[in-house]
């Protein structure tokens, strides 16, 4: 399953620079992130995390900067792309930070409409689905047997009946980033998967996003404030504060940076000030 | 009657209060010509108004009632109301007695609603009561079905009841059109009857102009109004919600208008007329053959008869319907469909996922109107007249309110609400100008109760545990 650790990075973000009207959102913001790896973002409140990543996944289109993302020997320009462009042929997937399930929809339908360009070629645009076509009978078997299998990694293979917005609070986060899985893509973007979750959740979320490294061999981008998951999970972490990059490395060389010290705790004036 | 009555009654009063305030003006008095070059003159109905405000004071007593427990003191004023209403007692309108009964038929129901309501939850939580539930939501449909087919060969089958099945059906294929488009894909479109409006046009030019038959126009009109569904949903499906509801009304009025005023071609309000029916099997419904064709008397050798063209028509729509409910139920379980009710519950997560909102949401739309063009160019072969007046925004409501009232994405909903909304007025024809009341009655009844539509259960489109297995818990 695992593919070779490419050369070069997944993705590439260079000279990343946002602004909304006056407000400088993201400034001159450059970093990698590698296939097989988890590459954090971290900041405080307001450094411009979110920003990056509706960037990187196509809801912003970036003031200056280029975002190249490398996958199977092809290259793809995501600052040119359209929204939906970057989930269905970049293969970028994200999750957002207030869940964003389809809530009335059962759990496996929300997994399924994740696999819908593969279904939509397999139905011919709906025309053979109406027929019932044998090809896409058993396109629809083998998505629901890849619908299956991520709900077995997450725990939820009973609940796959019940409308998503019935779920406790930690299943519906895990099911979001199943329902991101299913999209089989080769980036995956968690704005704060962890918040809200308790320490055992919390747990558990860390042992899905490193099978989904190991296992899976994709990208993983994680935004998040939980120190336990980024500490113990991250290959690489990226620190912005007020939309710059302060610090970039291992999670040890990141945790003793005084620059990172700084923006977290604050210095002794604006400890005053505070 | 406990500490409580003294405030029931300052309440009742001024509910009364307002409606005075409000009733006087409208209610009391009317300005009437009084001819002879006198000019006009008022017309005092200050009984009536008195006898209304009287009414509403002990009804809105009643309700305060039923709201606090005192079911008994609240039936006496309903059924009071219902006796008054029904006597021959002379009230100063006709209309005065079916309001003071329906006031308190509604009292009444107020009353004993927590009674039923509990008896029928715990009669629902019985095993026999789950049972008859499933079997009942499973043959409901069925059953309706049978009862549509068969309906025509029951003595209740007269030309009047004829009539408003034909009617009903309409607007049954019109609310599970538009059920595609705000129902499961979410877009609110406020201006559904254009698509009507194209269909109609379609077949009534194409037949008057070029003689084309109704069973080759209907595919043509279909597919224009399709086609007008995607022309005018590309700039503007980008558009959400409310937005969306106002660019759709006003396409919906362009529609109008245009027709109103393209003298040329629509001949304007007056309307296109003479336009010929559905055949059968090339023969037309009439007593006298045109040159050239065959009546379907003639056809089948059996004597000649009014009805049969309304049967024939009854049983044209009902297919249409049922065609129209067949491939939504299909396409509801294709991905395309799932895509649409997903991108109801959440376009950014849609977008997200690789899915394209723009092409997903203009598919939704361009079969909806596929639909209506279906059902409008019916229309012009059943009336046989067509003018802009048939296709104004009151009709785009009325279809909406079946839609939502039904229970958005709900198929036996809008069979339901559509009975309800278009039946109810039609059988208070005999209320004459107040028959809308019913049409609204029957509106604030279903919000009161079923606040998310008839039917507000909705079934997967796809299983991971056979139904009923319980693997779901």
């Amino acid at each position: 399953m695992t593919a070779p650790p490419s050369a070069g990075p997944l993705i590439e973000v260079e000279h990343l620079t946002m602004r909304f009207g006056g407000l400088v959102a993201i400034d001159d913001v450059s970093f990698t992130a590698r296939s097989q790896a988890i590459t954090a973002v971290i900041g405080p409140n307001g450094a411009g995390k979110t920003t990056v990543f509706n960037c990187i996944t196509g809801f912003y289109k970036p003031t200056i900067g280029r975002l190249t993302l490398r996958s199977a020997g092809r290259e793809f320009l995501l600052e040119r792309m359209r929204g939906h462009e970057i989930g269905q042929k970049a293969r970028v997937a994200r999750t957002f930070q207030n869940i964003r399930l389809f809530s009335g929809m059962t759990v496996l339908e929300n997994l399924m409409v994740a696999q819908h360009n593969k279904l939509m070629r397999a139905s011919g645009w709906s025309l053979l689905g109406l027929v019932g076509a044998a090809g896409f009978q058993r396109a629809e078997a083998a998505s629901v047997e890849l619908a299956r299998l991520w709900l077995e990694r997450i725990g939820l293979v009973a609940d796959a009946d019940r409308p998503a917005g019935e779920l406790p609070y930690g299943a519906q986060r895990r099911l979001e980033i199943a329902r991101a899985m299913c999209t089989e893509p080769v980036l995956l973007c968690l704005d704060e998967p962890a918040a809200g979750l308790n320490p055992r959740e919390s747990a558990e979320l860390n042992q899905l996003l490193v099978s989904i490294r190991d296992r899976d061999g994709i990208g993983v981008l994680l935004i998040e404030h939980d120190m336990s998951v980024v500490m113990n999970i991250s290959d690489h972490i990226v620190v912005l504060d007020y939309g710059r990059k302060i610090a970039e490395g291992a999670p040890v060389a990141v945790r003793n940076d005084p620059a990172v010290i700084r923006a977290y705790l604050g210095t002794d004036e604006e400890a005053l000030d505070a | 009657m406990g500490p409580r009555l003294p405030l029931m009654l300052k309440d009742a009063g001024l509910t009364a209060f307002v409606a005075a305030a409000l009733g006087i003006f409208i209610v009391g008095f009317r300005t009437v010509d009084q001819g002879g070059g006198k000019g006009l003159g008022f017309d005092y109905h200050l009984v009536d108004l008195v006898v209304a405000v009287f009414v509403i004071f002990i009804g809105r007593l009643g309700l305060s009632m039923a709201a606090n427990g005192l079911r008994w003191p609240a039936i006496v004023l309903g059924v009071a109301m219902i006796v008054a209403g029904a006597s021959p007692m002379k009230l100063p309108s006709g209309f005065l007695h079916w309001f003071v009964a329906l006031g308190g038929v509604l009292l009444v129901i107020r009353a004993i609603w927590p009674w039923a309501s509990d008896a029928m939850g715990v009669a629902a939580r019985t095993p026999s009561g789950v049972a008859l539930g499933k079997a009942g939501t499973k043959w409901f449909g069925w059953l309706l079905l049978a009862a549509a087919v068969l309906m025509p060969f029951t003595p209740l089958a007269d030309q009047k009841t004829m009539d408003l099945g034909v009617l009903i059906l309409t607007y049954v294929m019109l609310g599970w059109g538009l059920n595609i488009v705000v129902g499961l894909a979410g877009l609110l479109d406020l201006g559904y009857v254009a698509f009507y409006a194209v269909g109609a046009y379609a077949y009534a030019l194409l037949s008057t102009h070029y003689g084309l038959g109704f069973w080759t126009v209907l595919p043509l009109a279909g597919m224009m109004a399709a086609l007008f569904g995607i022309v005018l949903g590309f700039p503007v499906l980008r558009l959400r919600g409310d937005y969306l509801a106002i660019v759709t009304l006003g396409f919906g009025e362009i529609i109008r208008l245009v027709l109103l005023n393209w003298f040329d071609l629509t001949n304007g309000p007056a309307g296109i007329g003479s336009i010929p029916g559905p055949t059968l099997f090339g023969a037309v419904f009439a007593e006298t053959p045109p040159p050239g064709k065959q009546t379907v008397s003639e056809m089948l050798g059996i004597a000649f008869d009014g009805n049969h063209r309304l049967i024939f028509l009854y049983y044209i729509i009902l297919g249409l319907a049922l065609i129209t409910n067949l491939f939504t139920q299909r396409m509801r379980r294709l991905p395309v469909g799932r895509a649409w009710e997903a991108l109801r519950e959440d376009e950014t997560a849609c977008q997200a996922l690789g899915i394209n909102p723009t092409n997903t949401k203009l598919t939704a739309f361009a079969i909806g109107a596929m639909f209506a063009g279906f059902a409008g160019s019916f229309f012009a072969a059943k009336q046989r007249f067509i003018s802009p007046e048939s296709f104004v925004f009151i009709e785009s409501a009325i279809i909406l309110a079946i839609v939502v009232l039904g229970g958005m994405g709900s198929q036996i909903g809008v069979v339901l609400a559509a009975v309800l909304l278009i039946g109810l007025p039609e059988w208070f024809r005999d209320l004459g100008s107040y028959r809308m009341l019913a049409f609204g009655l029957a509106m604030v009844l279903i919000m009161v109760f079923k606040p998310r539509g008839l039917i507000s259960h909705r079934e997967p489109s796809i299983r991971l545990h056979p139904a009923g297995s319980g693997g779901g818990g």
